[in-house]
């Protein structure tokens, strides 16, 4: 890339036009190699790193393409089928469309309404002393990395009188009956939301936390002295464009989660769930990729949810650089 | 003389902020967190409960006659399980600090000369890590399977281990916050004559604590809880290597009776990620303040 553009730069200035240009190449060339040959200690320190990155993250991506286009079971070698698995995904299997119709619906809802709790809190938080700062730091991070702790929602919601919130409504008598929250597809996906929205208060969250505490204060009192007179206008005006790269940082953070929902689903409303009403693209993955070894169908999937994933990711930075402009 | 005082208290109080609104918004932060305690006082009263108490109507939220029951009963599922409950917490305890280190010190030595030497081809490795954010490590779920199963890995630590080994966050954050490091350290460094490695052990590594904090808590929270997935549990098959996040998982199975013993899991799982957190919190915002994406 750099030997080419200065090559065309030389030739533009090109008195000597075509007999200098091979010479200037080779020479932007053995500087090239000169240089790695100097840093060749930077390339040992990466190769590590860079190695497994590739095997286990950047590579797979390509070959779960190759794969996508093959029917391949593990036990014989793959068989070429073109487009046919994304024919039978879009076409044929009914399930794979509710489960794209169930992941749109969570990163439609959960996508934004964590981004913006994950910015609001932080923002509400940055207002504290720091000794309760970094209490409300912890409660609020804290179900992010508490693991299984969520399965708790599950006994609130237990299908019974002995879950509480049954409890509650019946004590009260907004319900006659237990309601089957976790059973009954009408209510499956509104709870694995509430659950997911618990627990995704995460890294963004940390990201943002950490913006606030560097923003500078002077910013907002050159602010005051150009008419600033409120704190919304303060948010407006000064603090959301000082924060751009921590915004668009969490976004990636929370989009990325919010077309990941699996595990949660999984656990609270199990698998296969009734009427696949907490059926996601992931459930749907692991249903083919780790239980009926169609590894060429599941790959499919995988395909379709990576371009849902890094369109909606391309498309939101975009937007981001946006703000405060 | 007289203005003073008022002056005083305009200087107080802090710009652009009215009581009633302060009021409004610190009751929505309470709200907030009571949303976000109130799993974590019921599980803990969970745990805590006798089994009598857990079939009472109406239920009690907080617990009445505070019992360790659970976690006696907890050790008396695993009595007969034909894998120890100690063998469990080990593989876990392997896993997690195993992967962890290794995390932390292949991230930093890719970190550095990315941040710090410009190599040629240098921002592109470092947009590929950018754009592997983007995406989900379920998408790489079956090439993984597939590459573990070729490197003959399948059903070994290893299977876990791996591909955490390389995780795109760490290395991102890690790069991010090195760029800070004056140059001149490294100048003056390499005045005095000592090599890249020297430079990124003795000094590098020294200044960036914080960060590999960060790495330290986020690498690990994944894989203390790794093993339990779907993911989990095709690359790792024989009950004498799956973790204790699976295992309690499996408890969980035994329906409503068991949600005790669950929660006195949960309770138990929890504690070490969230002690990391709490000794690390303020190296961690520290790290995060540099975690922004520059356009």
């Amino acid at each position: 890339m750099a030997s080419g553009k200065s090559g065309t730069a030389l030739e533009l200035r090109g008195s000597t036009g075509a007999v200098r240009r091979p010479n200037a190449r080779r020479g932007n060339l053995a500087r090239l190699i000169g240089e790695i040959k100097r840093k060749r200690h930077g390339y040992t320190l990466l190769a590590p790193y860079f190695i497994l990155f590739f095997t286990f993250t950047a590579f797979p991506v390509l070959m779960a393409f190759a794969l996508s286009f093959t029917s391949f079971n593990v036990l014989e070698p793959p068989k070429w089928v073109g487009w046919e698995n994304y024919a039978n995904l879009f076409v044929k299997d009914e399930v794979f469309l509710t489960a794209v119709k169930n992941t749109l619906l969570f990163a439609a809802v959960t996508g934004p309404i964590s981004y913006v709790a994950c910015f609001f809190l932080a923002w509400l938080i940055n207002e504290l002393s720091p000794g309760i700062r970094s209490v409300v730091t912890l409660l609020f991070y804290a179900p992010s990395i508490s693991g299984n702790v969520y399965l708790i929602w599950q006994v609130a919601f237990s299908g019974d009188s002995f879950g509480y919130v049954n409890a509650f409504l019946m004590k009260w008598g907004f319900a006659m009956e237990p309601i089957q929250w976790l059973q009954d597809p009408k209510y499956m996906l509104a709870i694995i939301m509430v659950v997911q929205l618990w627990l995704s208060l995460g890294t963004a969250f940390l990201a943002f936390i950490a913006g606030l505490q560097g923003l500078d204060a002077t910013l907002v009192e050159a602010g005051a002295i150009d008419g600033i007179r409120n704190r919304w206008q303060e948010l407006w005006f000064i603090t959301l464009p000082s924060l751009r790269p921590m915004l668009m940082f969490g976004a990636v953070m929370q989009i990325t989660a919010s077309f990941a929902v699996a595990d949660v689903a999984t656990n609270l409303v199990g698998f296969p769930s009734p009427q696949y009403a907490g059926h996601t693209i992931v459930t749907h993955l692991n249903d083919f990729g780790a239980i009926r070894f169609e590894m060429g169908y599941a790959s499919s999937v995988a395909a379709v949810l990576f371009a849902m994933m890094l369109g909606t990711n391309l498309v939101v930075q975009k937007l981001l650089r946006k703000v405060g402009e | 003389m007289l203005s003073m005082p008022g002056l005083r208290l305009r200087r107080k109080k802090k710009l652009n902020r009215s009581i009633a609104v302060d009021l409004a918004l610190f009751l929505v932060l309470s709200a907030a967190g009571a949303f976000m305690a109130v799993p974590f006082v019921f599980m803990v009263s969970t745990a805590l409960k006798p089994l009598d108490e857990m079939f009472l109507f109406p239920p009690t939220f907080i617990v009445r006659s505070p019992t360790l029951d659970n976690f006696y009963d907890l050790t008396l599922i695993f009595a007969n399980s034909w894998v120890p409950l100690s063998r469990y917490i080990f593989n876990t305890v392997f896993v997690a600090f195993l992967g962890t280190a290794g995390h932390v010190i292949l991230a930093s030595m890719a970190a550095y000369p990315l941040a710090k030497l410009k190599l040629p081809g240098g921002n592109l490795l470092f947009t590929i890590v950018i754009l592997s954010l983007m995406f989900a490590p379920q998408v790489t779920a079956i090439p993984n399977y597939l590459t573990i199963t070729w490197l003959g890995l399948l059903d070994s630590y290893w299977a876990l281990i791996f591909p955490a080994l390389a995780t795109s966050l760490g290395l991102f954050l890690m790069k991010q916050f090195m760029e800070q490091i004056p140059d001149a350290l490294i100048e003056a460094a390499k005045i005095d004559g000592a090599s890249e490695y020297r430079i990124f052990w003795k000094i590098i590594m020294p200044i960036v604590r914080p960060a590999w904090l960060t790495l330290v808590i986020f690498s690990f929270k994944g894989l203390w809880g790794t093993g339990s997935g779907e993911q989990g549990a095709s690359f790792v098959y024989s009950e004498q290597l799956k973790t204790m996040d699976y295992a309690f998982g499996q408890i969980l199975s035994g329906g409503f009776v068991r949600s005790g013993p669950m929660a006195a899991a949960a309770l138990i799982m929890m504690l070490v990620p969230v002690s990391i957190f709490i000794l690390t919190q303020r190296s961690v915002i520290q790290t995060m303040s540099t975690s922004g994406l520059k356009d």
